[in-house]
């Protein structure tokens, strides 16, 4: 695909001498959701943390914007816009909410459009207007969730990396977050790759989808057709089809292995 | 009383490193050394005006600060704890002997002179009662009072000053943010080893200059802990009470009691109360 604005190559990351990660590739297209889906341990994480320069790729290529990231520091992938939200938030606890978003904008100086930005994330999340005195370590799980994916909004970035939103809510938060990711992707324009343990919402909510498993990618389709799949709607969604004989087959494999 | 404070600003040194990298840094004495020593050369060897030796030695200290973070502290980034401490102390060996090396300097004793005479002049009117200080112990207090205001101000008002509350509180976020965290930490060290030189400087007047008197560092460590290590008002408080409770030791108690006095008071803070005056605890919610 030539439009996509994050292209990942055969991406070989370790954790010392253990390989997370085994030869990934994916595209993330401009205007997208993209997801990846996969159960603990297959690398969703790490996928992520390559990509904002966290970890090193031992081999591959990671192409944002036409410009290869790789093996760069953070701060610097972060400039070049892409935002992390990162797995189980990690706000700043004894910085008050207004203060966790302007750290969002470090990167920025233009004081009026960030004022806007204030403003516009405020808008999204009323919860953080009333909140911006308070330091972020009493706010609630959901609300430091909305406070950790407003802070990479106030980045401005052309792509957010959202890692497990859904982490320890309850299932009202979680349909709310992702309402609110959906609006700001359709409202903004905002691309997004977004990775997930609860298969459900992730598919209802992204545009394109991959499946991770133990570090490879086993599947990779429109979210559309993998709601149809039969392997998704068994393994990932729980949903069991009974057979013509009434009962599920004892013996029953995941096709692509 | 004035004691005290050079014990606030050295342990306010120790905090500051500590709570934004981690890092336990023993040199901090050895940095205060370094600052009254280049404060010296700048006054009494090169003959400048005290006020501007004595910023000159607070700014060229920020830039050693500086160094040492990038040249001795980021190789061993990630490397165990102890590995780090071992540098620090190493680095704080090396500063001494190379002080004593340098020509002018020497394992001798100096003096600066400073425009405060060390008389003593009464604070209220004699009618009230008598409450005599020393123009020098005045002088080390309202440095005190102002450097702290001016610390707090910048860790609260500025954007950089609160990167570097962000980057201690939660190093990866601060990388996510696209907050320089390598280059924030230098400017912290920086920053601490321009308040050693300032203590340094302070303290000149009072225990003259020498190789060893880094050795004041330690003092500053049980301050530090009373206080809540990561606690910079805790580091304050903490250094005003051990050196108040000093001077009480040493005019009350046999003599002797004055030295061991701080390390009493160490212990028994660790036994009682070990997160210290000021502790912050932190939870964090999932």
């Amino acid at each position: 695909m030539s439009d996509a604005i994050l292209k990942v190559r055969n991406i070989e990351t370790y954790y010392g001498p253990i390989m997370a990660i085994r030869g990934i590739s994916l595209d993330v297209r401009d205007g997208q959701i993209a997801t990846v889906l996969g159960a603990n341990g297959a690398g969703k994480t790490t996928i992520l943390k390559t990509i904002s320069g966290i970890m090193d790729p031992q081999k591959g290529i990671v192409e944002f914007d036409g410009q290869e990231i790789q093996k760069r520091d953070p701060d610097w992938v972060m400039r070049q816009g892409i935002s992390h939200v990162p797995e189980g938030r990690e706000v700043f606890p004894f910085l008050t909410v207004q203060d966790n978003l302007m750290m969002g904008a470090y990167t920025r100086k233009d004081r009026d459009a960030i004022a806007k930005d204030v403003e516009l994330v405020h808008s999204y999340f009323p919860i953080l207007k009333e909140r911006a005195e308070q330091p972020a370590g009493q706010l609630s799980g959901g609300e430091q969730q909305m406070l950790s994916i407003s802070r990479a909004l106030m980045a401005r970035p052309k792509l957010m990396l959202l890692d497990e939103p859904s982490l320890g809510l309850s299932p009202r938060l979680v349909k709310e977050i992702f309402t609110i990711i959906k609006r700001l992707n359709v409202e903004q324009g905002m691309t997004m790759l977004l990775v997930e343990q609860n298969a459900n919402i992730a598919l209802h909510t992204a545009d394109f989808g991959y499946v991770l498993e133990v570090g490879r990618i086993v599947m990779e389709d429109t979210t559309d057709n993998l709601l149809q799949k039969e392997d998704i709607r068994e393994f990932y969604l729980g949903i069991q089809d009974h057979g013509v004989r009434g009962k599920r087959r004892w013996k029953k494999r995941k096709t692509w292995r | 009383m004035s004691i005290g404070c050079i014990y606030a600003l050295v342990a306010l040194g120790f905090v500051l490193i500590y709570k934004a990298t981690e890092v336990v840094n023993f040199a901090q004495g050895e940095l205060m050394m370094l600052g009254a020593f280049l404060a010296y050369t700048f006054i009494s060897i090169l003959g400048w005006n005290y006020w501007a030796g004595a910023a000159a030695a607070i700014f060229c200290m920020f830039f050693v600060g500086n160094f040492v973070d990038r040249i001795f502290l980021r190789p061993v980034l990630g490397q165990p704890q102890f590995s780090i401490v071992m540098v620090t102390i190493g680095f704080g060996y090396m500063a001494r002997s190379a002080a004593g090396m340098v020509p002018g300097w020497g394992t001798e004793t100096y003096a600066i002179s400073t425009p405060f005479s060390s008389e003593g002049m009464s604070l209220v009117p004699e009618s009230v009662g008598s409450l005599v200080i020393s123009q020098t112990d005045l002088s080390v207090i309202i440095a005190t009072i102002i450097l702290c205001a001016v610390l707090y101000a910048f860790f609260t008002h500025t954007r950089l000053g609160v990167a570097m509350q962000a980057s201690s509180q939660n190093q990866l976020a601060a990388y996510y943010m696209g907050i320089p965290v390598k280059a924030v930490f230098s400017m912290i060290w920086g920053i601490s080893a321009a308040v050693a030189a300032a203590a340094g400087i302070l303290l000149a007047p009072t225990t003259l200059i020498d190789t060893s008197m880094g050795f004041i560092g330690l003092k500053a460590f049980p301050a530090a802990v009373l206080g809540g290590f990561g606690s910079i008002p805790g580091a304050v408080v903490g250094g005003l009470i051990i050196g108040i409770i000093e001077t009480l030791a040493g005019f009350y108690l046999p003599p002797g009691f004055k030295n061991v006095a701080a390390y009493v008071v160490l212990l028994v803070v660790l036994v009682v109360r070990p997160q210290g005056l000021f502790g912050q605890k932190t939870g964090k919610r999932v």
